[in-house]
């Protein structure tokens, strides 16, 4: 695959899109029509927070492969993609589940195996790279990442003497993925998408993405997004399915409406950092293959600890 | 060593960091003890102290007993100033606007470059840690602050793998790399706090925690420190500090 799209492709992919204002409301289950074995995927939001948990679900259930996933920092969800042998190369600036459990046996097991690829970037150079992407141009200069060992690492990423002050800068690459998964906390049936709270990278992630797909906790009417346009993050142009998902980022959180789930986060990394092999497999029959629906496997969360993190996080937004 | 059993290292290791952040200053603070020492200093001596989040966070002030699970979280936002987009909060740290950077450690060297990436060879790595996240680029571009516990595993002569820049090989090297601001400043552990030499850049023993010897900091060290007369000795906690900082993580998420 190319590192970076030629311009040419680049704006002919996108006349291609079909960016009119239509309704493009779809099921979960769709969603899988919309994503290719081997496709480039870019992943929202930020360790627990934000992460498109259900539509990452719907893929492993509908058994996709090879996906190359980027995200500006992977938690859980790049173990269950590792683990279910969806994706088996991760582009990101940190990969564990989180702080509190230290080191993700998942992704210590895939990597330290050779069985999938981890390439590290810096947060800032991840941040880089999908605004570039968003921008239309091949590459934007930073000045981190410079001296480290990280950039021996990234023979993609390129010294070069900056030709008006004769300083060292490093060149990220663009990065376009093919599809970007993103949850949102409103958005119409046209895809204008609101975003409320921390937003992470997920606008030039959308801006940058050849196809971009929303879960959204309501959605919400046009006349709605109307009264309030300066909240929408994200045009319905760039958008090209919506799914109304309640708690679509459960077990992580979704800024105002839920906390993370913590007690069946602590469940998970148990489970899975005790076998990482064992553990996630039967973690993904009993939750991830198992539950004939998203509310099932909600279910299996269970109703107090749902009920327990929305309630957390309304009291945070409402304060 | 009576009062050891007063405070644990966590304790012990927030309470020190704290000491070094002054009021008005911009901190960009990393997750856990940082987060949590940065916080401290803003109820000790700093409701003037500015804290920066990765997950775009400007002038946060964490509650007590809601400590964030990561600087990505909902709960990072409360009583901020801003909310933005993380590149837009660490473009910050390349304009400019961040005083120090503020962060734990897994491995140290001499020079006070940081490994969070590769233990053992990266080609064939016998641990691969999770990254550098932020630290990257905090460490590139800012003036640092490090906290982490005092282990001969975790000092070493020249890390595995440097993830978060520090003077990297002594000397001018860091300036030559093309790194052109910020650098190394302070290293804070259970046995000690460390600067770094204006000229070699080596890391350089400033003051002993209370009942901790010269012995014990070398003994705990993977290379040779050199203590100079000058290596004073810190004051412990106060109960004061202990209280409110208990305060904050009531639960002992950070403290241990």
């Amino acid at each position: 695959m190319t590192l970076v799209q030629p311009y040419a492709k680049l704006r002919k992919d996108l006349a291609q899109r079909d960016r009119s204002l239509r309704e493009k409301v779809v099921s979960l289950e769709e969603v899988a029509s919309f994503v290719r074995d081997g496709d480039s995927v870019g992943i929202g939001g930020s360790t627990m927070s934000r992460t498109p948990m259900g539509l990452i679900w719907t893929l492993i259930r509908a058994k996709r492969k090879q996906l190359l996933c980027s995200r500006c920092i992977v938690s859980s969800d790049g173990d269950l993609l590792y683990g279910s042998g969806t994706s088996d190369h991760i582009v990101t600036s940190w990969f564990s589940q989180g702080i509190l459990w230290g080191v993700s046996k998942v992704m210590r097991h895939y990597v330290e195996t050779g069985k999938a690829r981890y390439d590290e970037w810096s947060h800032m150079a991840m941040g880089m790279r999908f605004r570039a992407g968003a921008m239309g141009v091949p590459f934007i200069p930073i000045r981190s990442m410079l001296g480290s060992a990280v950039v021996n690492q990234r023979p993609e990423a390129k010294e070069m003497i900056c030709p008006f002050t004769g300083e060292k800068l490093l060149l990220v690459p663009a990065l376009n993925p093919d599809v970007a998964l993103i949850h949102v906390q409103r958005c119409d049936a046209y895809g204008n998408a609101q975003i409320s709270g921390l937003q992470f990278m997920d606008i030039d992630l959308a801006m940058a993405a050849n196809k971009v797909i929303l879960t959204t906790e309501r959605l919400v009417s046009n006349d709605q997004i109307r009264r309030t346009p300066d909240q929408t993050k994200i045009p319905f142009f760039a958008v090209d399915a919506v799914i109304e998902l309640p708690f679509g980022s459960a077990p992580h959180e979704c800024y105002g409406v839920y906390e993370p789930m913590m007690r069946h986060m602590e469940y998970y990394v148990d489970l899975v950092n005790n076998d990482p092999v064992a553990g996630m497999h039967e973690y993904l029959d009993r939750f991830v293959y198992g539950p004939k629906s998203w509310t099932a496997f909600l279910d299996l969360i269970g109703i107090d600890e749902v009920l327990e993190a929305a309630r957390a996080g309304t009291t945070i937004y409402d304060a | 060593m009576t009062h050891k059993s007063a405070y644990t290292a966590s304790e012990l290791l927030a309470v020190l960091s704290a000491r070094q952040l002054k009021d008005g200053q911009v901190v960009f603070a990393g997750v856990g003890i940082p987060l949590l020492a940065a916080t401290l200093a803003q109820r000790l001596h700093g409701p003037g102290l500015t804290i920066l989040f990765e997950g775009g966070v400007i002038g946060a002030f964490i509650e007590p007993g809601k400590l964030p699970p990561s600087t990505n979280d909902q709960r990072c936002t409360i009583r901020a100033n801003m909310v933005l987009g993380s590149a837009e909060v660490l473009l910050l740290l390349q304009r400019g606007y961040v005083d120090v950077g503020f962060m734990g450690g897994a491995q140290i060297d001499q020079y006070g470059n940081l490994n969070s990436s590769f233990i053992g060879d990266p080609a064939n790595p016998k641990i691969r840690l999770p990254g550098t996240g932020g630290g990257n680029d905090i460490s590139s571009l800012t003036h640092m602050i490090v906290a982490l516990k005092h282990e001969k595993r975790r000092f070493v002569e020249n890390v595995d793998f440097v993830t978060s820049p520090g003077w990297l090989k002594g000397g001018q090297t860091r300036h030559d790399s093309g790194l052109l601001a910020g650098g190394m400043y302070r290293v804070v552990t259970d046995l000690a706090v460390f600067g770094f030499d204006e000229t070699t850049r080596r890391l350089t023993p400033l003051a002993l925690n209370p009942g901790v010897t010269r012995e014990q900091v070398q003994e705990n060290t993977g290379f040779k420190l050199e203590f100079s007369a000058a290596t004073g000795v810190t004051e412990p906690p106060t109960t004061h500090e202990l209280s409110v900082l208990r305060g904050l993580d009531p639960d002992r998420l950070y403290i241990g």
